[in-house]
C-alpha cells in the first residue's frame, strides 16, 4: 500500500479492492459485511427505525475520539433516541486525495471498535476519493437500521406537564473540545469529547420506565436547543434549575472565559430524557449503572405555564429565560 | 451564601424611599439579566441599564469611518466581533464585507498587530473601542507595532472614559453601580470625588452574590438619605487602582470630547492618541473626512441608555429590531440592554 490515498483508490479497480480488503474488511468485517452490491440480512421482528447522518468534523481527530467513532455514535444514538436497538449500519467515505493511509486506518479502527461496543454491525460501505482541495480530508456518512421493541413510543411531542427532565451526563463537552482542538483561542485545557454510543443507556432506561416520553441526543445546538424544540413540539413550558445542570469544571472555565453558554454547546454522548415524575429516580439510578451515563441527573421539569419558553431558576434565587437558540456558534463540529 | 441570602431578603422586602440605580457596565447588565436579579427586587428599586457597553455607545459616525477605511481606502479592518453587525448610516461592517471589504474578527488588539506583521502588503486598522479597562491593551498594541517597526498598523479610536459619563448621567439616577473592572484600573478616587459632588455609588463585582450584596448596601445607604460611596469589590479594586496601566495610557493618549451613541457629545469623555503618535492614528493617517451627518431612526437606544424608557417601550423592540436584525446598537451586543432584555425576558 502506498502512504497516501490517491485517486486510484477510488477508481473501483485493484487499488479500491486492496483498500477494502486491507482496511475496511479488516476493521469493520462481520458475517454480513459484503463486497456485493447490497448486504443481505434476516428480517427483524417489529417496527424498524432508520436514520442517516453526515460527518464533516474539523479537525478529524480530537481528544476523546475521531470522525470514525463519531460517525458510528451519531447514527447509533439517533436510532436509540427512538427506542430502536441499532442492528446494521452502512458507511460512505469521501476522502481527499493525499490523505495519509495511516490516518485512515485510525479512523477505520475506531469505527470498528465503536461498532462492536455498540453491538451494531457495519454491513456495507462505499469509498470515493475527491481531488485535492475538493473535500477537507475525510467526510463520512453513515445510515443505520434498528428495531423498536413492542410498546415503546418516544417522540419530542410526548412531553407532559409534571415530567422530570434528566440529562445523562455533563453538558457541552464535545463542543468545547472541538473549539479548543482548533487552537484559535490560545486556551489550553484538558477537555475530552463525550462522544459515546448510548444504546445500552437507553435500553436500561426503557427497562426501568415503561412510560418513557422523550429521549433526544443533544448534538448540534446542545441541551438548550433540545429543550426549546421539545417546548414547541409538545406545547409546554420547561423549568430548569441552573445549579443542577452538570458542567465539568474545565468546560465551565473555558466557556466562562469565552462568554459561551454550556447548554448551547454540542454533546455527542449525552442525552436529554423526559419521563413521569414517579419514574425519575429509577431512571437516574438505571442510567448511572451504565458505562457512559454515570453523571445522570435530574435538571428540571416540564410545566403547563410559560409555554414555549425555557425558564431557569438561578443560584441566587432569581428567574430568567434561557436565551433562545441563536446562530451556529461553531461550524463543522460533527 | 448567608451574605447573599440576607442581601436578597433585604432587596426583596425593601420599603425605603424609591431608589433608581444605574449600572454602567455591559457585563453587569448581562449578569443582572442572566441571574434574574430584576425579578428579586422590591418594586421600589429600579435598575437602569446605562451607557456601559462599548459597542452600544459607539456612534454611527464611527462605523461610517470604519466602512470608509475598508471600502474607500482598502484597509483591512480588525475588530472585536460585536462591532461587525452594528449598523452605520448606510451599512454595517458586515455589509461592507459583503461588498468585498476585508473585515477580520480578532480576540485581542495584539492579534491585530500579529496579523499586520504577517501581512505587510495590507494596511491594518484595529477598531479601538471600550473604556478604561480595555484602553491599556489598545495602547499596548500601538507600542508593540512601534517596537516592531510596523508601518502598516494603526488604530481608529473611540475610547471612552467613565467620569464624564457619570457627571452627564448623574441626574438620571439616585446612585451608580460602578463597574468593578474600570475601577480596578482607575482606583476609587473618582468615586470619592463624585460623592463629594453629591453623586452616590457603589463599586460592584460580577457574580450573582457580589451584585446582590452591592445592590443591598446601596439601597440601605440610600435610605439613610446622604450621598455615599462604598467599594463592595475590595478583593479586586484597590484605592490606587493600577498606576502602571494608567501611566502607560497617559503616555500615549490624551483626553478629548467624545460622542456617545444616543446621548451626544460629552466633553472630555474620551481619549485619543497624542500627536506624536499620529502615524498610528488611522483618522489622521488616512485623513478620514468628517462622517457626521444627520441620521434619522425610530430607534430609542439613547433613551434606553439614559433610563428614560425600558427596552420594550421602544416601538422597534422585538419587531423590526431583534438580535438577528438589530437596528440599534443596544440590540447588537449581548451586553446591550435591549439584547439582554430580549434574550432573558426582562419582564419575566
Amino acid at each position: 500500500m502506498s502512504d497516501v490515498i490517491t485517486l486510484a483508490h477510488g477508481s473501483g479497480g485493484r487499488k479500491t479492492s486492496e483498500l477494502i480488503a486491507n482496511m475496511f474488511k479488516k476493521n469493520l468485517g462481520n458475517e454480513f459485511f459484503t463486497a456485493d452490491d447490497a448486504a443481505v440480512m434476516p428480517r427483524p421482528e417489529g417496527k424498524i427505525a432508520m436514520s442517516t447522518d453526515g460527518f464533516i468534523v474539523s479537525p478529524w481527530e480530537f481528544p476523546g475520539g475521531n470522525i470514525g467513532k463519531l460517525s458510528v455514535c451519531g447514527t447509533v444514538n439517533d436510532l436509540a433516541c427512538m427506542g430502536a436497538k441499532p442492528l446494521y449500519l452502512t458507511c460512505s467515505y469521501v476522502i481527499e486525495e493525499g490523505f495519509p493511509i495511516e490516518d485512515l486506518e485510525k479512523i477505520a479502527e475506531a469505527m470498528g471498535e465503536t461498532a462492536r461496543k455498540a453491538g451494531v454491525r457495519i454491513v456495507a460501505g462505499d469509498t470515493k476519493v475527491a481531488g485535492k482541495g475538493q473535500v477537507d480530508k475525510v467526510f463520512i456518512t453513515t445510515a443505520g437500521v434498528g428495531v423498536i421493541e413492542e410498546g415503546v413510543n418516544l417522540s419530542g411531542a410526548n412531553a407532559k406537564p409534571g415530567d422530570k427532565i434528566i440529562v445523562t451526563g455533563d453538558v457541552g463537552r464535545h463542543g468545547t473540545c472541538i473549539l479548543l482542538a482548533r487552537d484559535e483561542y490560545g486556551i489550553e485545557a484538558d477537555v475530552k469529547s463525550d462522544c459515546a454510543p448510548l444504546w445500552d443507556a437507553v435500553a436500561a432506561v426503557l427497562e426501568a420506565c415503561p412510560e418513557m416520553h422523550v429521549i433526544r441526543d443533544a448534538t448540534r445546538g446542545g441541551v438548550g436547543t433540545v429543550l426549546y424544540e421539545i417546548c414547541d413540539q409538545s406545547d409546554v413550558g420547561i423549568k430548569v434549575d441552573s445549579e443542577a445542570v452538570p458542567v465539568a469544571d474545565e468546560v465551565r472555565g473555558v466557556t466562562g472565559m469565552l462568554g459561551l453558554e454550556p447548554l448551547y454547546l454540542a454533546c455527542e454522548g449525552t442525552m436529554v430524557m423526559m419521563c413521569p415524575a414517579e419514574y425519575a429516580d429509577k431512571v437516574v439510578e438505571a442510567l448511572r449503572k451504565t458505562e457512559h451515563a454515570k453523571g445522570a441527573k435530574i435538571i428540571g421539569e416540564v410545566t403547563s405555564d410559560n409555554k414555549g419558553r425555557v425558564v431557569m431558576t438561578t443560584g441566587i434565587g432569581g428567574m430568567t429565560y434561557l436565551p433562545q437558540p441563536g446562530n451556529e456558534l461553531l461550524p463543522r463540529i460533527c | 451564601m448567608s451574605d447573599s441570602f440576607d442581601a436578597r431578603n433585604y432587596l426583596e422586602n425593601y420599603d425605603g424611599p424609591d431608589f433608581r440605580i444605574m449600572e454602567v457596565c455591559g457585563t453587569h447588565t448581562h449578569e443582572i439579566f442572566r441571574q434574574g436579579i430584576r425579578r428579586i427586587l422590591s418594586p421600589k428599586i429600579k435598575l437602569i441599564s446605562g451607557p456601559g457597553c462599548p459597542v452600544c455607545v459607539t456612534p454611527v459616525s464611527f462605523i461610517d469611518e470604519a466602512v470608509y477605511l475598508a471600502l474607500e481606502k482598502g484597509c483591512t479592518i480588525t475588530t472585536f466581533g460585536d462591532l461587525v453587525r452594528v449598523p452605520g448610516s448606510s451599512m454595517s461592517l458586515a455589509g461592507a464585507r459583503a461588498k468585498g471589504a476585508s473585515v477580520k474578527v480578532v480576540y485581542s488588539p495584539l492579534d491585530a498587530v500579529k496579523y499586520a506583521a504577517s501581512n505587510p502588503d495590507e494596511q491594518v486598522v484595529f477598531l479601538s473601542v471600550g473604556f478604561e479597562t480595555t484602553t491599556p491593551s489598545d495602547v499596548m498594541a500601538v507600542k508593540k507595532a512601534m517596537t516592531d517597526g510596523l508601518d502598516n498598523f494603526s488604530i481608529l479610536t473611540a475610547n471612552k472614559t467613565m467620569p464624564g459619563a457619570y457627571e452627564a448621567m448623574g441626574k438620571s439616577c439616585d446612585a451608580f453601580l460602578y463597574p468593578g473592572h474600570v475601577h480596578a484600573i482607575t482606583g476609587t478616587q473618582i468615586c470619592k470625588d463624585m460623592c463629594e459632588k453629591g453623586v452616590s455609588g457603589v463599586i460592584a463585582g460580577f457574580t450573582g452574590d457580589e451584585l446582590l450584596t452591592a445592590l443591598a448596601i446601596a439601597a440601605k445607604k440610600h435610605s439613610e438619605g446622604k450621598p455615599f460611596f462604598v467599594n463592595c469589590y475590595p478583593r479586586v479594586v484597590k484605592d490606587e487602582g493600577a498606576p502602571a496601566a494608567v501611566a502607560m495610557v497617559d503616555k500615549f493618549m490624551q483626553p478629548c470630547d467624545a460622542e456617545w451613541r444616543g446621548i451626544g457629545v460629552i466633553p472630555m469623555s474620551g481619549v485619543e492618541l497624542r500627536d506624536e503618535y499620529a502615524a498610528y492614528d488611522a483618522r489622521k493617517k488616512f485623513a478620514i473626512p468628517d462622517q457626521k451627518k444627520e441620521y434619522k431612526t425610530a430607534c430609542r437606544c439613547g433613551d434606553v441608555l439614559q433610563g428614560k424608557i425600558i427596552p420594550k417601550e421602544c416601538p422597534l423592540f422585538g419587531k423590526a429590531c431583534n438580535p438577528d436584525h438589530p437596528v440599534g446598537a443596544c440590540m447588537v451586543s449581548s451586553e446591550g440592554a435591549c439584547s439582554a432584555f430580549f434574550m432573558y425576558g426582562g419582564d419575566l
